[in-house]
């Protein structure tokens, strides 16, 4: 958990995409630090303030500062544009150690230049705009990107987190690029509960996977078909009673140990033609009769 | 509308949900039918519906609408339906006068936004008042199709914004749903559009996505239907987060089968 919220002054970035939403891993780590007592402000762009707060805990709520572009985008046109609001959410906070999330980055690189995205946030990180470092949890929907801004954005954070899913489950691939060293990767497979609290797992086999997938519904295959594969009770009957032809069943096993008793198999007679020629001799001397 | 998708999606016009947005795609084939089920799906739920036509003509919506049971000149007339043509109101605004409303202004003037749209659809569904709130379910916006917008030169971004505006109105204000059609061009190049698409996706609650199949045209099969639930709604966390089933377009229906499992073909 740590690992995911990285250290004081650190950029996060939360990428998602359509398939795998990552809304709700945010929201779980904006609980988690919401439990330690501290105060997170929100930047939220991409969702209306009762929505981002449903599911999240009355302690949670308390200590989660809103700041709603959602509902009035053009409203921010004369305070700095986008930019402004998301420099505006340090201004009330209370000083010391605080946490920025942003709903979503994506929304803001839509209605800024890149350039200006990463160069507030890196005044942010700075702490130019608030007394004391600021940790910013920002999500990031990177199927809408290109892989210019994803780049630059990925220069310039601390740690990121690739939701994605395999094997029926979801999995977290985290990235913490060092310094002059090669990236420590590291995936991790967890679930979030109904009270948006993580639960981390150890990586499913494969034969769970074919286990834990619900049956899905499927249609009747049986109906409207064009033949018969459904049996009547005698032909059931009659399909269970029948020997099966190469099954060595003991009444076989009898019939071969004692042929005479098999007075009902059948016979051959044989009347010699007046053209056959029936050898009595044996040239080659092996018929032992 | 047809049951069997209601069965599929699990919701019936006597109990829809609420406060949702529904995207609806297509790739290499067309999806209309599934405009011309939720047109049909809401008139019969009772709702009050806004229907930014910009693709057919409203005959053609209303002979359709007629075979799935609904009549939308009665409902046109009756106040339950708001219809804006956009091909006829293209006309007026390239060649009318200029008394004439200007809801699509924007095709004239390039860089401009989706404003004038959306204070039609804002006029159109909230409650005048004058005690027709009382009548109707909830409002639903419903748009045929966004991808007009794009090669009628609307930027991404400002249909994005249009959007958004709807979903503060009509999902959060007024507790209705929007649903709105995108196609999805399987040219690459068209970067608008694919950045229009994923962003409305991340928007959306409900994705149903109808794709041509990869193997070709069939005459027994004419595609397949991709149904995805997105965002934890709680407390429905046990749902099946994604379904995909064949289907075929009949007169007057459509029927959906498990993938490989045609009537024609077993």
């Amino acid at each position: 958990m740590l690992q995911l919220l990285g250290s004081r002054g650190d950029l996060v970035l939360l990428r998602d995409s359509v398939e795998w939403e990552g809304r709700s891993l945010l929201k779980a780590l904006i609980r988690e630090v919401a439990l330690k007592g501290e105060q997170v402000q929100v930047l939220g762009c991409e969702v209306s303030e009762e929505a981002f707060r449903e599911g999240l805990d009355s302690d949670t709520n308390r200590r989660l500062v809103y700041h709603d572009v959602f509902r009035d985008p053009q409203g921010w046109a004369g305070n700095g544009g986008p930019l402004g609001a998301l420099r505006a959410c340090l201004k009330g906070a209370d000083p010391g150690q605080c946490t920025l999330a942003v709903d979503s980055l994506s929304w803001l690189l839509l209605h800024v230049p890149c350039s200006a995205l990463c160069q507030a946030l890196r005044a942010l990180g700075r702490g130019s705009a608030h007394p004391g470092q600021v940790r910013v949890l920002g999500l990031l929907h990177e199927d809408i990107h290109g892989p210019g801004p994803l780049g630059a954005l990925g220069s310039l954070a601390q740690l990121q987190v690739t939701v994605g899913g395999a094997l029926g489950c979801t999995t977290a691939r985290v990235i913490h690029p060092k310094p002059r060293h090669r990236p420590i990767e590291q995936t991790h497979w967890f679930s979030i509960l109904p009270n948006l609290s993580l639960q981390f797992h150890r990586e499913p086999p494969l034969e769970a996977q074919l286990q834990r997938r619900p049956p899905s519904p499927t249609m009747d295959a049986m109906a409207d078909l064009t033949f018969n594969v459904h049996l009547s009770k005698k032909e059931r009957e009659a399909r269970d009673t029948l020997a099966l032809p190469f099954h060595f069943s003991s009444e076989k096993q009898q019939s071969l140990l004692h042929p005479a008793l098999a007075s009902s198999t059948s016979q051959i007679f044989y009347e010699p033609d007046a053209d056959d020629y029936l050898d009595q001799e044996d040239p080659d001397n092996d018929l032992d009769i | 509308m047809f049951p069997e998708l209601n069965n599929l999606m699990n919701v019936s016009p006597e109990k829809p949900e609420q406060g949702t947005f529904t995207l609806l795609c297509d790739a290499k084939t067309d999806g209309s039918f599934l405009v011309h089920h939720f047109l049909s799906f809401y008139l019969k739920a009772n709702c009050k519906v806004c229907f930014v036509a910009l693709l057919q003509s409203f005959s053609h919506y209303n002979i359709v609408g007629q075979k799935l049971g609904v009549n939308l000149i009665t409902a046109r007339d009756r106040g339950q339906l708001v219809f804006l043509e956009g091909l006829k109101s293209t006309v007026e605004v390239l060649f009318g006068s200029e008394e004439q409303p200007d809801t699509l202004k924007f095709i004239r003037e390039s860089g401009s936004d989706l404003k004038s749209l959306y204070e039609l659809v804002q006029k159109a569904l909230t409650p005048s008042g004058d005690g027709d709130a009382a009548s109707w379910k909830f409002p639903v916006l419903l748009v045929d199709d966004l991808s007009v917008l794009l090669s009628v030169g609307v930027q991404a971004v400002a249909i994005l914004d249009f959007i958004q505006s709807c979903r503060v109105t009509v999902c959060c204000q007024l507790k209705g749903n929007v649903v709105a059609l995108v196609h999805d061009s399987d040219k690459t190049e068209d970067e608008e559009n694919v950045v229009l698409m994923k962003a409305l996706g991340h928007q959306s609650s409900l994705i149903l996505r109808a794709e041509g199949l990869v193997t070709g045209f069939c005459k027994d099969v004419h595609g397949q239907l991709k149904i995805l639930w997105r965002g934890l709604q709680w407390p429905k966390v046990e749902q099946t987060r994604s379904l995909l089933y064949q289907y075929k377009i009949q007169d007057k229906s459509v029927t959906f089968f498990a993938k490989g499992l045609s009537p024609a073909v077993l």
